[in-house]
């Protein structure tokens, strides 16, 4: 059992990865990563959402009605995000104004209902927790991985801290503004699902057509 | 035992089993719910409002007992910003001590005239602790606005407002707090005014929500840096700041070029600053401080 644990942590991180496999969650992605610490603080708020949603969800699964079962989910997922919301205002309210919106947008991140849906309902509470933070961490890593790009090269700096002084502080460094507006996100999830591909090619999803050749007659 | 060897089952060893399926044990009402089928209807309903109310309960409970520091961080973000927009912030100093040096005094808008201490119905307007909020909220210390372009409903009597004195003790600065509707959200922050009573040193606000990239660039440094040495008023009087895209036929010192892409923040703040710094916001005290009263 410990080692099937381990292999649900593990999993989403690189193998079955929220975003750059199933792709899902990239809304908020785009727009919490132009600096290493809001990313941080989100995937960390992510994490712990979507492990205790999918933990109270799998607890009460057999007592679900199936007719309001999304509406349960949902309850559950949302009260969850007003909590740490709530928190994030009390204990870090500098990034908690920066995420703003965001925090609250993590009801309607699919990883957190996908994972109460595929998982929780069908597993028992202790499983169906190590499932959610191995999802929130597997979404969470990406996070980290677009923010380092985004906040290294649109502001020269990681977590605040001056790398490579830009030419506004008298530095070298022409930073690059592209990196820190949200479409610039897509690039680099783009160039990261490449990467992972290409390093894991059993990720390629089968072609849905295939171009025909014509013979010439 | 046979020659066999093997045991031979007897009724003693096997005893029948039908005391046990003929009564089922008596199940208690809540195991009784808990085998109920869960698509059964009078279930749902139960099982909806007791997640509501426990959902209700812990969002409540979470809401109540961190509101106190929630509360202290706001009070603390509003110090920050009226050091900031005075231009005294650096990363990472005591902003409590550099706030010491700020003199609070509560304004009547109507006169321009400071109001510490005065009583109204029964409430002392002690400037260490009136709050703004709450009186524009407060029948008594408010009145509606018919005229009301910063779209903000009601319009407090008094205000708090901010002197940085030189060292001399003559004035430096005056802080004014200001607010009024955007495109989402009202955006608060204050306006710093030199002591000519006429040149804008800085605008900041602490509080909105804007959409983020476009609106919420309200709070980028470079464009809160082209308020700085704007002019309210022109020789004639009339107020002639404005936000806008193009330059007005004041002149560019009036005018503080809009946000890209933000056309209905940038109008809000406008209106707002316009409303304000107007006849029914701060001009009788601004005009204290022009006259040197202040």
């Amino acid at each position: 059992m410990a080692q099937t644990y381990r292999k649900m942590l593990v999993d989403p991180m690189v193998d079955n990865n929220p975003i750059t496999l199933q792709v899902l969650g990239v809304c908020s992605a785009l727009a919490v990563t132009s600096s290493l610490q809001v990313a941080a603080v989100m995937a960390l708020a992510v994490t712990l959402v979507t492990g205790f949603s999918s933990m109270f969800i799998s607890a009460i699964r057999s007592q679900i009605p199936g007719s309001i079962r999304i509406i349960v989910q949902m309850i559950i997922i949302a009260s969850l995000v007003i909590v740490v919301d709530q928190v994030l205002k009390a204990y870090a309210y500098e990034v908690s104004k920066t995420l703003s919106v965001f925090v609250g947008l993590i009801i309607t991140n699919c990883i957190v209902m996908g994972r109460a849906e595929a998982f929780a309902m069908k597993n028992p509470p202790i499983a169906s927790f190590i499932d959610g933070v191995g999802n929130g961490m597997g979404y969470g890593l990406i996070l980290l991985l677009v923010g380092f790009f985004r906040e290294l090269f649109g502001s020269g700096s990681l977590f605040g801290i001056t790398i490579l002084p830009t030419v506004n502080n008298g530095g070298w460094y022409v930073p690059n503004g592209l990196l820190l507006l949200p479409p610039s996100a897509f690039f680099v999830i783009g160039l990261l699902i490449w990467g992972f591909r290409t390093w894991k090619p059993e990720q390629v999803e089968e072609r849905e057509y295939r171009i025909q050749t014509v013979e010439a007659h | 035992m046979d020659a066999s060897g093997e045991p031979q089952f007897t009724p003693e060893m096997n005893p029948p089993l039908r005391e046990d399926t003929s009564v089922p044990p008596r199940k208690g009402p809540i195991r009784r719910f808990l085998d109920t089928p869960p698509d059964n209807t009078a279930k749902t309903v139960v099982i909806a409002l007791g997640l509501c109310l426990v959902a209700s309960m812990v969002v409540s409970a979470a809401a109540v007992s961190l509101r106190p520091l929630q509360q202290e961080n706001a009070a603390l973000d509003k110090q920050v910003n009226i050091v900031e927009v005075a231009g005294k912030y650096e990363e990472g100093m005591d902003v409590a001590a550099a706030f010491a040096a700020f003199e609070p005094h509560v304004v009547e808008l109507d006169t321009g005239a400071f109001a510490d201490g005065a009583e109204i119905e029964g409430q002392v307007l002690d400037p260490l602790t009136f709050d703004d909020r709450a009186a524009a909220e407060d029948l008594t210390l408010s009145a509606p606005l018919d005229d009301d372009p910063a779209g903000i409903g009601r319009q407090a009597d008094y205000v708090t407002v901010y002197l940085l004195k030189n060292d001399d003790g003559s004035l430096d600065k005056v802080i004014l707090p200001v607010y009024g509707y955007g495109l989402w959200s009202t955006l608060y922050g204050f306006i710093a005014v030199e002591e000519d009573g006429n040149t804008i040193y800085g605008l900041q606000f602490y509080e909105h929500a804007e959409t983020p990239g476009l609106g919420a660039e309200v709070d980028n440094p470079r464009w809160k840096a082209l308020w700085r040495g704007k002019k309210l008023r022109d020789d004639e009087g009339d107020l002639e700041i404005n936000v806008g895209k193009a330059v007005t036929a004041a002149g560019p010192e009036y005018h503080v070029d809009a946000l890209s892409g933000a056309t209905l923040t940038s109008r809000g703040v406008d209106n707002l600053v316009r409303f304000w710094m107007g006849e029914a916001g701060f001009e009788p005290f601004l005009e204290r401080v022009r006259a040197g009263e202040i």
